[in-house]
């Protein structure tokens, strides 16, 4: 069943020189428990493609469903409680909060759900990307790889059904990157969370079960599931 | 989603320090310890002057006369419903003393009292001895005690003989506390107390003269105040008194305290204002830095409310923090100088923690922190998650939601509520509000004229020849520019000082400017009927003596207007609120001008008939044909109004409301004033004649009187320029924070432009340029409207003329620009000294 469906998605972003069409006719659906990878050069869309996706981003036109709701009518704080639910995010810039420790940085989530057993989830979640020892520490005294693993962390701790990373190793060596890769892997076998991931780096798209490519904002290799959907 | 959860997130964010929000604390904490301090000086003081009411009254109650004693029955009647009572008679005169023979002389106030004398309060005398011992003298002489600044003014020692109008007296005692005089020593005349049977002896209080009496009641406890003033109404000859009683013992002063209270706390209030800018200034700059946190937080799935509560917390702490600073400041700082202050007071006051006046700083501190806070956290919910992925312009942009609108609304109005309601003057503090808000809308709107302006001129390809300007156009006008925060921080500030500028100009330069050129060089009161003569004569010999003027005097009291109660027809109007001087003349006198009706013919023997000044008569609603009671000496004389005359009040020379033909005030003892006019080098001599020829008469030395008027006013003037000091000490914080605030931009900016090749000299240029444009523009609206609120103060509040100084308002406003340029300086030039190499790896 899909878990994710667009249909004739087209995005269109307003800039002081006019719009501009990042994302043209769209249409793309994902099976719960696959993983995705949307490749392509850089300002192909991919980028905002993940972001419709996540309900970060409006789609202009079409309609983006997500576990059979249409993000394109919920208001903001609607797809912020949706999110809390069922989706985490992982940047390739971390954007971990500095003031907060990585045990913080992981708990808040369910937090904001109202968990009251926020913090040992959020202890046992660092104790899987094999932070335990550093949950005291705040991002400042992490490195990039620690980093990543404690955002990861954060966006595994509510079991969410979907996980969406953008170049989640862009800003990492090749080990480290690696950690990450295995990570996130061990997230969707071991919990069948669905994973669409961005990603420039050939070796990381190669495990996905599915890869998408996008230039100029099209796809570029039609989505037979989609086309048959 | 629980507040519980936003305070535990917002209590994780404070971890990051107060990095960012020292101008906020400085902000909030300078305006409330401001605000804080005058009213724990003015409550301390309140409170003296409440516990001290009897004593600052020298009774209970007090019965006070004009030219005359009590009756017996009067005198009856106050004994009956009293404990105790006490007589005084008060009267200004001159004392002095000859030395190498020649006479030294001066001005007093004096004071004869009775056995009774002080029923509450203590006299201090040095050497120290009973006040009775002190009045009953020496070498047959009566007794006198005498301030100590008359006393060296004179020379005189302790034991030596003096003369009061003419009478001797001698030295016993310097007068050191006077327990009934809360206005100290703000009096033409320092003190000279005598021995009332002594005066009553000597005959310095014979009929005719200039005095008042005083007669303070001690009353048995519980006794009805307003009933018993109700009875004197009735006991008292035509009600021609003046009634005080313990609860307001020093009227003038309470008012005096009251009043500046008020406008030092208005003062301060525009100061929090000010700061409300920087405040704002600062949570926008800190909100600036949060965007990537709050769009992370959404991310994750918080919801906007829960932003809001995150942020709002942070800031109520915060406020919290720099409210209690400021008023552990604005607690602390009277009490240090409370030896100081007390010290300098004529009457007991105890400088004390004052819980309600810190209660009223903390709500003032609150409200205004919300106020300025809730608009830019309001705008956090808008941050989206997508801020993540692009760049940041998708973040603290826009309008807040509407419910935050009209919530910063019910908080302004809850300010001037709060204001209206603390200070008790709803009217001053209501047209403060609106001078204020007319000078933040013209602030907007000239900011955004000048961006508007900039960015026609920068893209007007001439200017492109000059880079500093363009460039400095093209930030001005540009999207993001500091334009409006600058202009309104800067204009607020400079207005405050503007307007406080004009005033304390205007306090001190009124007198300077508009008396001297006609004003007489001395005022003389008491010259006796059969002295008239021989003071005309003597006088106008002395060399430089060019004018003398001489009328009659009598005091009157308006107790009726048309047969009602005058209080009715003219409400609180200075001229029914207590005895006026009362002239007669046969003749219209020369240079008065008839405005209305008829001056009487000069054989007048009918009904009296009253000309009473204009302006006054119209204020009060007189017509021609209308009648007034006036009560002299105890004797009601009602008289026809039957002209109106311009009476002019500013020049120190005779100015009566009333005058009245001299068939109406026949047979009613009394003196004459007189004034003569004439050359400065004239005033030795007119005081030597005047001492030996008419050693009785009192002579007011117009020049020195002003002098002492003037330095009563200078010492308002300084405690508003203290005033002032706060909310510029304030301004001078908001705009270095703004300078500083902006530093990042500048040092990105300045690495971009040398990158493409512009000097650093065309780099600094342009940013003083953008300074010197956001400076004159502020400035402009600062004279505008700090002249404008100038003139309503001096205008409404004062009553006097308003003139424009413009030498107080371009200094003014001319530092306050120049303060800004060096900041902005200051941190261009840190700015400038960056390597771009390392600006610019840094951005990536």
């Amino acid at each position: 069943m899909a878990i994710i469906s667009l249909r004739g998605v087209g995005l269109c972003l307003a800039g002081n020189a006019g719009s501009v069409e990042v994302l043209r006719n769209i249409s793309l659906s994902v099976e719960q428990g696959e993983t995705v990878g949307l490749v392509g050069p850089s300002g192909s869309g991919k980028s905002s493609l993940l972001m419709l996706l996540g309900g970060l981003e409006r789609a202009t036109s079409g309609s983006v469903q997500v576990l059979g709701n249409d993000l394109g009518t919920m208001n903001e704080d609607a797809l912020a409680r949706f999110r809390r639910e069922h989706m985490g995010v992982v940047f390739q810039s971390f954007h971990l909060i500095p003031t907060m420790t990585a045990l913080e940085n992981v708990a808040t989530p369910l937090e904001l759900a109202g968990a009251r057993d926020a913090k040992e989830r959020a202890h046992g979640e660092l104790e899987s990307v094999g932070l335990a020892d550093r949950a005291g520490h705040y991002p400042s005294q992490l490195s990039g790889g620690e980093q990543q693993r404690v955002a990861l962390a954060r966006a595994g701790v509510a079991r969410p059904d979907i996980l969406l990373a953008d170049e989640p190793t862009g800003n990492l060596d090749g080990t480290t990157g690696h950690v990450i890769m295995d990570l996130l892997f061990d997230l969707n076998q071991r919990h069948g969370t669905t994973l669409v991931l961005v990603t420039h780096a050939s070796d990381l798209a190669a495990r996905c079960s599915r890869v998408v490519e996008l230039r100029d904002g099209q796809v570029v290799q039609p989505d037979l599931a989609s086309v048959t959907a | 989603m629980s507040i519980g959860i936003a305070a535990r997130i917002a209590r994780r964010e404070l971890r990051g320090g107060l990095h960012g929000f020292r101008v906020f604390l400085a902000c909030l904490a300078l305006g409330i310890a401001a605000i804080a301090a005058v009213g724990t000086v003015r409550s301390s003081l309140e409170s003296g002057l409440a516990s001290e009411g009897a004593t600052l009254l020298g009774g209970d109650a007090e019965i006070e006369l004009t030219y005359r004693f009590a009756s017996a029955p009067e005198r009856q009647w106050m004994d009956s419903i009293s404990s105790q009572v006490s007589e005084i008679a008060d009267f200004r005169s001159m004392a002095s003393v000859e030395r190498d023979g020649e006479p030294r002389q001066g001005l007093t106030q004096v004071k004869a009292v009775d056995d009774a004398y002080p029923i509450y309060g203590n006299v201090v005398l040095a050497p120290d001895m009973s006040l009775d011992t002190a009045l009953i003298g020496t070498g047959g002489l009566p007794g006198a005690v005498m301030d100590r600044v008359l006393v060296e003014r004179l020379g005189l020692a302790i034991g030596e003989p003096f003369k009061i109008a003419g009478e001797s007296f001698v030295l016993s005692a310097i007068l050191v506390k006077e327990p009934d005089n809360a206005t100290g020593s703000f009096t033409l005349g320092p003190r000279t107390i005598i021995g009332l049977p002594a005066a009553r002896q000597v005959n310095l209080l014979r009929a005719g003269t200039l005095f008042e009496t005083g007669y303070r009641l001690a009353l048995p406890d519980g006794t009805n105040l307003d009933a018993l003033k109700s009875a004197a109404d009735a006991a008292i000859q035509g009600g021609g008194f003046r009634w005080h009683d313990r609860r307001n013992g020093a009227p003038g002063v309470t008012r005096f305290v009251d009043r500046l209270a008020t406008f030092l706390i208005i003062v301060g209030l525009a100061g929090l204002i000010v700061g409300g800018v920087g405040v704002s200034a600062s949570v926008r700059s800190y909100l600036d830095e949060k965007v990537p946190v709050i769009a992370t937080l959404r991310t994750i799935g918080a919801e906007g409310r829960t932003v809001f509560q995150v942020y709002l917390l942070q800031i109520g702490a915060l406020s919290g923090l720099g409210i209690a600073i400021g008023l552990v400041l604005g607690a602390g700082l009277p009490m240090i100088l409370a030896p100081l202050i007390e010290a300098q007071l004529p009457f007991r006051a105890e400088i004390t923690l004052v819980p309600r006046a810190l209660a009223e700083a903390g709500v003032y501190g609150v409200l205004v922190a919300l106020m300025f806070s809730v608009w830019p956290v309001a705008r956090a919910e808008n941050i989206r998650a997508a801020t993540l992925f692009r760049d940041a312009t998708l973040g603290l942009t826009g309008w807040p939601r509407p419910r935050y609108i009209a919530v910063s609304l019910l908080l302004l109005v809850a300010l001037i509520a709060f204001a209206a309601l603390f200070t008790g003057e709803a009217r001053m503090t209501l047209w403060s509000a609106v001078g204020l808000g007319g000078a933040f809308l013209a602030l907007a709107a000239i900011a955004l004229l000048v961006r508007v302006l900039a960015r026609r001129l920068s893209k007007i390809d001439f200017l492109r020849r000059f880079p500093s300007l363009h460039l400095a156009l093209g930030a001005v006008g540009g999207p993001g520019g500091e334009a409006m925060s600058i202009v309104l921080s800067l204009g607020l500030g400079l207005t405050v000082l503007a307007g406080v500028g004009q005033m304390d100009a205007n306090l001190r330069g009124a007198i300077a400017r508009d008396l001297p050129k006609v004003a007489p060089l001395f005022f003389v009161v008491d010259v006796q009927p059969d002295q008239i003569e021989g003071y005309r004569t003597r006088i106008a010999e002395i060399a430089g003596v060019e004018k003398i003027r001489i009328a009659p005097m009598l005091r009157g009291v308006i107790t009726r207007i048309n047969g009602r109660p005058a209080a009715e027809v003219a409400g609180d109007h200075w001229v029914i609120s207590g005895d006026r001087g009362l002239t007669y003349s046969a003749e219209q006198p020369e240079g008065t001008k008839i405005t209305e009706g008829t001056w009487w013919p000069k054989d007048y023997t009918g009904p009296p008939q009253i000309s009473f000044a204009a302006q006054e008569a119209e204020e009060i609603g007189l017509k021609l044909g209308d009648t007034l009671t006036i009560n002299v000496l105890g004797r009601d004389i009602t008289a026809e109004i039957t002209s109106f005359r311009d009476v002019d009040f500013s020049n120190a020379g005779m100015g009566f409301v009333l005058a009245m033909n001299p068939a109406a005030l026949a047979g009613a003892p009394h003196s004459y004033i007189s004034t003569i006019y004439g050359k400065g080098e004239a005033e030795v001599p007119i005081m030597r004649a005047l001492t030996r020829a008419f050693p009785n008469v009192t002579a007011i030395n117009v020049r020195s009187a002003i002098e002492r008027v003037g330095s009563v006013l200078k010492g308002i003037a300084a405690a508003v320029t203290l005033g002032a000091v706060v909310t510029l000490s304030t301004g001078v914080v908001v705009l270095i924070g703004a300078a500083a605030a902006g530093e990042r931009a500048r040092t990105y900016e300045a690495a971009i432009l040398k990158t493409l090749g512009a000097t650093r000299g065309v780099v600094i240029s342009s940013f003083l340029l953008r300074s010197a444009i956001l400076g004159a523009a502020a400035g402009g609206v600062a004279i505008l409207a700090g002249s404008l609120s100038a003139w309503a103060v001096m205008h409404f509040v004062m009553e006097t003329d308003y003139a424009f100084e413009p030498v107080s308002a371009f200094v003014i406003v001319g530092a306050g620009v120049a303060v800004t340029l060096l900041a902005g300086l200051a941190f261009s030039l840190r700015a400038l000294n960056a390597r771009p190499s390392g600006v610019l790896r840094a951005r990536e």
